[in-house]
């Protein structure tokens, strides 16, 4: 085992980060620490948080640090934003939120951003919690905004998958159109000391009437994260006690791992693919451009000549 | 993974409420390609240092207000290094006299900059200054 495994297993916080940023680069050193630690993972319950943005999200992770503080747990963060695709630069300001909270020897608070490489991050944010999950965290929470499918894809690794909206503009018609009440185990109406809290509960309440066949079905909350969280902190309790249950838990982690699975040998295959295909590919180009085939017809034919 | 961005702790220290200023750095070395962690008003050293190491950065970019300057920064240093953050780069701003910007210098705090530096400076002192530290590791 490398030293710096045998720390992060310790609990030591700067080996901590120091694995962090390996995994979050994407290269081998992160696999390689990544296997060194794997026994260790397992334990953590994982819980995600997305949503629009501005819902309320850090505030109800800084809500739910508290109580899990409350409970003698050790607590692990991961919150993601956006890098700019103009800039490559980000800023990071989840953190912000919970400057108090992260401020305890048993809470450990780390933010990633993007990368201009979403698909990357779906990869990456789920093995930053493995991480924090063989350093010994008793629990880890990842907050992403939801407003694409890479977002959306990060926490729906997780145990408890926690959606965040807020009776403003339009969030519920964002919400759906991101594909985020699909992946909801907890639906939670934010803000609640706003108008329109009540009418977006009950709106999301009765679109879930219509979905039918839920072993699960999602619980809808209201909360105002300034005050009290205590409806969300129930809601996730109940949903981990159902998964509890009936080797739910278990069911729930081998899906996890194998869309895990299916997206890094997607991305391997597809790296593997591409490599030394220049000329091949040109070739195609220029077939599709002298009007012999179309583009769907070229890559078809692609695929087949680099597997053969 | 010596081309990843720099990634830089923007905080508040001290007492004073208002944090437009942090924010507008912080906003423009985003612009500048940075990865910015803001952490807010009223930051502890202890609180930076916490976050520095948690979140792996290169530099800490501190705004001072509050006439603490020649407390706060030889704290935060000291805490760096105690937490064995000797790589980080620790620099920032305010209204500091010339002879405290010596002194700080002198005991190892980074360039400090007075209120009006253009934002371009800080991020170009910034990003020269880690490459050297980064290149030195
Ligand atoms: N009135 C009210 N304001 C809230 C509530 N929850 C959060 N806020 C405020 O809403 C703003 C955004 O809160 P955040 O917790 O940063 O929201 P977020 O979803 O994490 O935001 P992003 O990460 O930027 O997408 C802050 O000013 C909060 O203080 C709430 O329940 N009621
Ligand atoms: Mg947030």
């Amino acid at each position: 085992m490398t030293l710096d495994a045998a720390a992060i297993l310790s609990g030591d916080r700067r080996a901590i980060a120091r694995g962090l940023t390996e995994i979050e680069s994407g290269g081998p050193a992160g696999v390689t620490l990544l296997d060194a630690v794997w026994s260790k993972t397992g334990r953590a319950r994982r819980v995600g948080v997305t949503g629009p943005p501005g819902a309320g999200k850090s505030s109800l992770v800084a809500g739910l640090v508290r109580m899990l503080r409350g409970r003698q747990e050790r607590v692990g963060v991961i919150c993601v934003d956006p890098t700019s695709p103009f800039t490559g630069g980000a800023l990071l300001g989840d953190r912000h939120r919970m400057s108090r909270e992260a401020f305890d020897d048993s809470v450990f608070v780390r933010s990633l951003a993007t990368r201009g490489n979403l698909g990357g991050l779906s990869r990456s944010a789920p093995a930053a919690l493995d991480l924090l999950d063989a350093a010994g965290f008793d629990s880890v929470i990842v907050e992403t905004v939801g407003v694409g499918q890479s977002e959306v894809e990060v926490v729906a690794t997780a145990d408890t998958i926690v959606v965040v909206l807020s009776p403003e503009s339009g969030d519920a018609v964002q919400a759906m159109k991101a594909g985020l009440l699909e992946v909801a185990d907890v639906l939670c109406v934010n803000k609640a000391d706003r108008d329109g809290a009540d009418e977006m509960a009950l709106a999301l309440s009765n679109m879930l009437d219509l979905r039918e066949g839920l072993a699960w079905r999602p619980l809808v909350v209201k909360t105002n994260a300034l005050l009290d969280i205590a409806p969300l902190t129930d809601a996730i309790d109940a949903h981990q006690a159902w998964l509890g249950e009936d080797g739910r838990l278990g069911k729930r982690r081998r899906d996890a791992t194998m869309q895990r699975l299916r997206w890094l040998v997607g991305d391997l295959a597809t790296e593997r693919l591409l490599r030394d295909a220049e000329a091949l590919l040109e070739r195609e180009v220029a077939a599709v451009h002298a009007g012999s085939c179309s583009v769907a017809h070229a890559a078809q034919r692609a695929v087949e000549e680099i597997l053969a | 993974m010596s081309d990843r961005p720099i990634r830089v702790l923007i905080a508040k220290a001290g007492l004073d409420g208002h944090d437009r200023g942090a924010k507008v750095v912080a906003q423009a070395l985003r612009d500048a390609g940075m990865e910015v962690v803001y952490t807010g008003l009223r930051q502890t050293p202890e609180m930076i240092v916490k976050a520095a190491l948690e979140e792996d950065v290169d530099a800490v970019g501190l705004s001072l207000h509050s006439g603490a300057h020649m407390t706060i920064f030889p704290r935060v240093l000291e805490l760096l290094h105690a937490a064995g953050l000797t790589h980080v780069l620790l620099t920032g701003g305010g209204v500091i006299p010339d002879a405290d910007r010596a002194t700080l210098q002198n005991g190892g705090v980074g360039q400090l900059f007075g209120p009006g530096t253009p934002t371009r400076d800080l991020a170009h002192y910034i990003e020269k200054e880690v490459a050297r530290r980064r290149a030195a590791n």
